[in-house]
């Protein structure tokens, strides 16, 4: 395949590597005596921003971004931004991807459910999808030959095989991109991804990290808590420890002359107590009681 | 934004010093840097900026021997300033800046177009179309036409650098700034570049020059007409030079088309005759006119404004445009298809819909150990209304810290606020949030400003040493130059006395409690106060790693306390605790700011035990 050239993607997290590795493709490409262009969006990649490299080899290549459903093969880094990248993916193509997961604070918003939004190793579907699936744990399989910090060279191992670059234009890429100390763990995880029997050797451990990731049962209560505030012992704005405590920002004091309740503690946004306790526990005078019931 | 090269071999595909005669990918920023130095520049100067930050960096990496003096300024305005005057002292000179900065340097960039150059000056623009890391899209190309100077589109490296080399001699020859503009694809794409030969231009030496340099209305008047003069030599000029060209192929559609946009239109329609504008700007117009009248149809496929469209409209030709190609956000092949699919130029192509796989969209955020974390948990205690700036800070203004009102432009925050407090509609104390760096570039006016009229509101200067958003590039205040040498240092809270205000504050933004009490006290007290947080970034110059902190599971009450900080580091665990998540936190990244460990109720986070520093 891609005898006359071809289009990959590679994406993932900042300070994942991806615009490494794809210069180790890029310049393989052009040990083999290919026209390259490559076109990466890393703009905010130092703040956990997802990065991306369009890598496009041939005898003369135009647009250095890939066509929407051009991509002979992506390469993923990452489990989520792999699934998002899909849409670039030709109809049949292969898609590498690592089962490595970086779960942002933003999945974890649903306080009171505890749903992640992180989507779930849901490889048979995943499968059913695209149908050429290599994935594997390539954090795993880099540490068992040497160093863990090396699985991107075992994603690059897995892609080797489906690109028509020779092996020592590979190998003269790899071993002139990465830290010096690092060439051998490097050319070990390579070659662990390149011998990675496909399908049954990767689509086994795919199924056993699904297994382990148990990450998408909630337990949540699902519904608020209610807060009973007793006024009339209440110091309002001369304490507000559960003002500042609650972690939810629910609770607040009004200004004085608003009228009756004004300066003492009132709830201004009741759906959103997970019942923690904290302003029951630390309000010195004893002025609130947490009703876990709705 | 810049890799970390330190990652890396250095120099390992011979960027920087490539044997003659062998083709290197480099991008377009480093080709641009590199066409420089082929074309002898003496003097480079501009402000970091995404997508531009790269060409000032590259050029100080391939300039080892020192031949070229290269800074990072102020602010764009000054590098311009800078580079004019390099020119008018006869030594080739370079300023780059992103879209936005050119509105900062315009009030040079406008008159530098009457008082000329001496020796060559090539002023970079990159624009950032689809906002891919900016605070709006403008199409700089109209600067070409409200200046009057010509204009060069690069479509890819190769270009990138042979246009630079060209721009230097057209600006000598017309005696005119030249403008390059590039946008993000032009930029941060890499193509094989082959490299010439780096000269050393001859300083031509300074002449004195009034009537041409001093703008009082008696010259200027007379360099105005100068001005319209060598246009009109250009327009002739354009009409011969190499830089343009038309490739005839089927003749059912003609294409005028620039920049990136032109591989676009060759990727998805090879067979289309196509005009592919280099210098555009003045247009070429007896060339626009061949095509048009050797093709059925004509259409400009062009990003952002109908720049070149309106112009060929008005020669009186048939043309379409923007009816069929979006104004708004970057294109790429799929919408130059879908553009000439719509048009009727091509046929519709299979593509059935993939079935949904549910995904989860990753912003931005603040790092992990950010020091800009906890100032933002105060203001928002506070009830701020905060008027913010342009920096990795404006990310507080997301979920979960959502204590950001508005940001606008490199140093709007302090001016805003003064309105903000003019205003008398602001619900809450009123603070101006902003950088170090966007600070120096020009929040210092706007707090003489605030002082000097008797405003009464708090400015927060988040001063991390770095202008980190753009990968970490020092200025003033950072102690070092572009070419890591120490410098002269900024003293901020010296500084803010001096315009006025009536008193400043230094807090450490890792100290919870310490960093609350002074905005509290900033806001209660009279006049300008002025509180300066005075942690290092974390990612550069160096990368802060201290003592990582862990959960100690069965303390957490899943309480969330921390997961209002929007730390990276923490995540919810698989424990729970009465129906909530608990949290873990992630050593390998955990720099040890110590931030979550003092919001957390329960002391559950702790230093994680036998730890060791190990390289």
């Amino acid at each position: 395949m891609m005898q006359d050239g071809g289009s990959i993607l590679v994406i993932g997290v900042g300070g994942q590597g991806v615009v490494l590795a794809s210069a180790i493709v890029a310049d393989a490409a052009l040990r083999a005596g290919w026209d390259v262009k490559q076109s990466e969006v890393h703009g905010m990649s130092q703040r956990g921003g997802v990065v991306s490299s369009h890598l496009r080899f041939g005898r003369r290549v135009q647009s250095p971004l890939i066509e929407v459903g051009q991509a002979d093969a992506v390469v993923a880094m990452e489990w989520n931004e792999g699934l998002r990248a899909l849409p670039y993916l030709r109809r049949g193509g292969p898609l590498v991807i690592n089962l490595q997961r970086t779960v942002p604070p933003g999945a974890c918003r649903d306080r009171l459910g505890g749903a992640t939004a992180y989507p779930a190793l849901a490889l048979d579907a995943l499968v059913h999808e695209v149908g050429d699936v290599r994935a594997c744990d390539a954090m795993e399989i880099a540490g068992r030959v040497g160093s863990p910090k090396a699985q991107n060279s075992v994603l690059l191992g897995v892609l080797a095989p489906l690109l028509p670059f020779p092996e020592e234009a590979w190998r003269g890429s790899l071993d002139e991109h990465v830290p010096r100390a690092t060439v051998a763990a490097n050319e070990k995880a390579f070659a662990a991804g390149r011998a990675l029997d496909f399908p049954a050797e990767t689509l086994a451990q795919a199924a056993r990290a699904a297994a382990a990731a148990t990450n998408g049962h909630p337990h949540g209560r699902g519904r608020p808590a209610r807060l009973e505030i007793t006024e009339a012992w209440c110091k309002g704005r001369a304490c507000e420890i559960c003002v500042r405590v609650c972690p939810e920002r629910i609770l607040a004091i009004g200004f004085p002359g608003e009228g009756r309740g004004a300066d003492t503690v009132r709830v201004v946004r009741e759906e959103a107590c997970t019942a923690c306790r904290l302003c029951e526990l630390l309000c010195p005078d004893f002025a609130i009681t947490v009703h876990e019931g709705a | 934004m810049s890799v970390p090269k330190s990652s890396a071999s250095p120099d390992p595909a011979g960027v920087d010093a490539p044997a003659p005669g062998r083709s290197v990918l480099l991008s377009g920023n480093e080709a641009i840097a590199r066409g420089a130095r082929e074309a002898g520049v003496r003097v480079a100067a501009g402000y970091p900026g995404t997508p531009s930050t790269e060409i000032l960096e590259s050029l100080a990496r391939m300039d080892p021997g020192r031949q070229v003096y290269v800074e990072w300024s102020t602010n764009e305005k000054v590098g311009m300033d800078v580079a004019l005057g390099a020119a008018m002292g006869g030594a080739r000179a370079l300023c780059a800046m992103k879209h936005v900065g050119l509105n900062v340097a315009a009030d040079t960039f406008m008159t530098a177009a009457y008082t000329g150059v001496r020796a060559g000056l090539v002023v970079i623009s990159t624009d950032d179309p689809g906002i891919h890391s900016s605070q709006n899209e403008q199409d700089n190309r109209l600067f070409a036409r409200f200046a009057g100077v010509p204009m060069l589109e690069p479509a890819d490296s190769q270009e990138a650098r042979d246009f630079t080399v060209e721009a230097f001699a057209l600006s000598e020859r017309f005696d005119v700034p030249v403008l390059i503009r590039t946008t993000t694809r032009v930029s941060h794409a890499r193509g094989l570049v082959a490299p010439g030969t780096i000269h050393v231009a001859p300083v031509l030496g300074f002449e004195r020059a009034p009537a041409k340099f001093v703008m009082l209305p008696v010259h200027a008047r007379p360099r105005h007409r100068a001005l319209l003069q060598r246009l009109e030599a250009m327009e002739q000029e354009v009409e011969r030079s190499g830089l343009n060209r038309i490739e005839w192929r089927d003749r059912a559609v003609g294409v005028v088309t620039s920049g990136i946009a032109y591989h676009y239109v060759r990727e998805v329609f090879p067979e289309a005759s196509i005009l592919k504008l280099g210098w555009s700007h003045p247009l070429p117009r007896a060339l626009v006119r061949e095509l048009a009248s050797g093709v059925g149809r004509l259409v400009v496929v062009e990003e952002l404004e109908p720049f070149l469209e309106e112009q060929v409209r008005a020669l009186g030709l048939a043309v379409e445009g923007k009816a069929y190609f979006s104004r708004d956000g970057e294109l790429a092949p799929e919408s130059v298809r879908r553009g000439f699919e719509r048009a009727g130029c091509l046929a519709p192509i299979e593509s059935g819909p993939r079935s949904a796989v549910a995904t989860m969209l990753r912003p931005p955020v603040l790092c992990p150990g950010c020091p800009h974390v906890a100032p933002f948990l105060a203001l928002r205690a506070l009830g701020a209304v905060v008027a913010g700036d342009i920096g990795c800070y404006t990310l507080a203004a997301t979920e979960p810290l959502t204590a950001m009102d508005s940001t606008v432009a490199m140093g709007a925050s302090i001016g805003m606020a003064i309105g903000l407090a003019r205003s008398g509609g602001a619900p809450g104390p009123i603070v101006a949030a902003i950088g170090d760096s966007t600070f120096l570039h020009a929040g210092m006016p706007a707090l003489a400003d605030a002082a000097y009229n008797g405003t009464r509101m708090t400015v927060l200067i988040l001063d991390n040493a770095t202008t980190a958003m753009t990968g970490g590039q020092a200025h003033p205040a950072a102690g070092m130059t572009i070419r890591g040498d120490a410098a002269s240092v900024v003293d901020l809270p010296a500084l803010c006395r001096v315009l006025g205000a009536s008193s400043v504050r230094v807090v450490d933004p890792y100290d919870v409690a310490a960093t609350h009490l002074a905005l509290e006290q900033a806001v209660a007290s009279p006049g300008v106060s002025v509180v300066i947080t005075n942690r290092p970034c974390v990612e550069a110059p160096v990368k802060v790693r201290d003592h990582p902190f862990h959960v100690v599971d069965d303390r957490c009450t899943a309480c969330q306390a921390c997961m209002n900080l929007a730390c990276p580091s923490i995540t919810w665990s698989e424990g729970w605790y009465e129906g909530r998540r608990k949290v873990q936190i992630d050593v390998a990244t955990c720099t040890g700011c110590t931030v979550c460990a003092q919001v957390c109720p329960t002391e559950a986070m702790v230093p994680v035990p036998d730890w060791s520093r190990k390289k």
